[in-house]
């Protein structure tokens, strides 16, 4: 299970864990999709401390979760980036559209 | 010039072995003693080329991919990843940052972040022949270390 789910007042938060490269992209888009249609959260964070790998799969993942919360009239934002994570937002400028803490 | 090293691994184009990839390249690496951030470096730009090769060389069908891992004088790691896949009919127009023909599940960002993640970047491909992609990163050598 890549992600697990808690809430908190208004705020969702999802943590992200393991590898997110094209192999585990799909599942990772799946669960996320659901747990956005479902709980459709006003404010939801991601917290990547759990995620050991990311590369461009990865980004196409949170932009889509960006995506639907902007359809829904919600936030996301982005918390405990693990270093490797981190360079590969920062080199794709994902921190001009998704707030990275 | 002469490579002091190389190791030469092909696989089937399954996502199964982006992971294989990424390991089998850190693995080889180990002797140059790279750093965490360099290792982190290597893996990245493994999963950006071994993916492109899974998604968009073969498409609808199994291929064969090609990595060949090399080390020269001076701590100077080269990765090879090559596929017989579709190719690329304008590899300028592919290497610019956001340009994808992949749909959602894709962002635009792989070649800019094999080009920001290692030192030298070439990209050769031939529409219905396959495309290699090349890169290099220069290791340094750290003090200390025996290499
Ligand atoms: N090995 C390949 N064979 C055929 N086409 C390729 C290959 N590698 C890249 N391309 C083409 O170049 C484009 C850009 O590649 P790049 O890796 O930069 O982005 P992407 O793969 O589309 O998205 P992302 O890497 O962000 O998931 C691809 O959309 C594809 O059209
Ligand atoms: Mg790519």
């Amino acid at each position: 299970m890549p992600i697990t789910v808690t809430s908190r007042d208004s705020a969702l938060t999802i943590a992200l864990s393991g590898e997110i490269d094209h192999h585990g992209a799909r599942e990772m888009m799946t669960q996320l999709d659901d747990a956005i249609a479902t709980r459709l959260p006003a404010r939801l964070v991601l917290d990547l401390s759990g995620v050991t790998f990311m590369d461009s799969s990865g980004i196409a993942v949170l932009l889509r979760a960006l995506r639907q919360e902007q359809q829904i009239g919600g936030s996301l934002r982005m918390t405990n980036i693990p270093t490797q994570a981190r360079r590969v937002l920062d080199a794709a400028g994902v921190g001009r559209l998704i707030t990275l803490d | 010039m002469k490579a002091i090293d190389q190791v030469t691994v092909t696989f089937t184009s399954r996502s199964a072995n982006e992971g294989f990839a990424r390991a089998a390249a850190a693995c080889f690496a180990a002797q140059l003693d790279p750093t965490l951030d360099e290792v982190a470096d290597i893996k990245t730009a493994v999963s950006e080329a071994v993916t492109n090769a899974i998604v968009h060389a073969y498409p609808d069908c199994l291929g064969k991919i090609v990595m060949r891992l090399r080390i020269f004088d001076g701590g100077v790691l080269e990765i090879q990843v090559k596929d017989s896949g579709v190719g690329i009919p304008d590899v300028d127009k592919a290497r610019t940052p956001l340009y994808t023909t992949g749909g959602e599940e894709r962002s635009g960002m792989g070649f800019t972040i094999m080009e920001s993640f290692m030192d030298g970047l070439r990209v050769r491909s031939q529409p219905d022949k396959g495309t290699t992609v090349t890169m290099r990163k220069r290791i340094a050598r750290r003090a200390g270390s025996s290499q």
